[in-house]
């Protein structure tokens, strides 16, 4: 059963703002006092993804839902999409410009580090439609942890 | 380390954190790459950077970085320092290069994110 659903918008370029959807999300997590190692996770896959979407994508959402097993965050914007999954999968592959590493990005670290801290990732890039990210954690005490 | 002998080793000038001098710490990171701090255990460490922008602070809250220091003197904007202060991130600026901070922090016997030294 759902015990929470939310949405957040996120605007492509709107570099002050970035990462605002994921700290809400933070709070959200934090204010239902989930194992904080396990709110970090969440919080770092979907900051991540929202800065790739503020640096590449088009305008999108983040969303959370959370069960009683699960977490499932949802990450979905109307960019370019993803040319090549595999490759941005690659630690180091970047297609990041000069504006985006002076903000502390764009080092091909965003898509890996969210395979890290996610149980599950999916990720559907078909071209010119956009990008959908959909990462799910297992709450430990109740899911898989693995 | 506390917080209040980090200032001390640093010559720093704290920005906001007056209230958490005496927090210990006893992990260092730096770095200008904010994906790399992500990847790090990096909650309750000291972050040195060279970057002054909003992004350090989120992603010291989304890290739980436990304090922030902005080396060779550079000076955040007050928006930066605002946010900082309403999440309760300490933050200082030194006049140390990155490299001399890393190694005054070190010689005060702080390890890498990863426990080493």
């Amino acid at each position: 059963m759902s015990r929470l659903k939310k949405s957040f918008h996120i605007k492509a370029r709107d570099f002050i703002r970035a990462g605002e959807a994921s700290i809400n999300v933070q709070n959200l997590l934090k204010s239902m006092d989930f194992d904080p190692r396990l709110i970090r996770r969440v919080a770092i896959c979907g900051y991540e993804s929202e800065m790739n979407v503020v640096m590449h994508g088009g305008d999108g959402t983040l969303s959370i839902e959370v069960d009683d097993e699960k977490l499932i965050l949802k990450i979905v914007d109307d960019g370019p999409g993803i040319q090549d999954i595999e490759l941005a999968m690659q630690a180091g592959y970047s297609t990041a410009n000069d504006d985006h590493r002076e903000m502390g990005f764009g080092a091909g670290m965003g898509l890996p580090n969210m395979k890290k801290n996610s149980d599950r990732i999916q990720i559907d890039s078909p071209k010119n439609q956009g990008t959908m990210v959909r990462m799910v954690f297992f709450i430990p005490e109740k899911g898989i942890t693995n | 380390m506390t917080l209040s002998e980090i200032v001390k080793a640093l010559d720093a000038t704290l920005l906001t954190g007056e209230d958490k001098l005496n927090k210990n710490i006893t992990r260092c990171g730096a770095s200008d790459l904010m994906s790399d701090v992500l990847a790090a255990v990096s909650e309750d460490c000291v972050l040195l950077t060279g970057l002054t922008t909003v992004q350090v602070i989120r992603t010291a809250m989304v890290a739980g970085v436990g304090a922030v220091v902005f080396v060779r003197k550079k000076q955040p904007p007050q928006q930066v320092i605002d946010m900082a202060r309403e999440q309760g991130i300490p933050l200082m600026s030194s006049p140390y290069s990155m490299f001399v901070s890393c190694g005054r922090l070190h010689a005060c016997n702080l390890t890498g994110l990863d426990g080493r030294r």
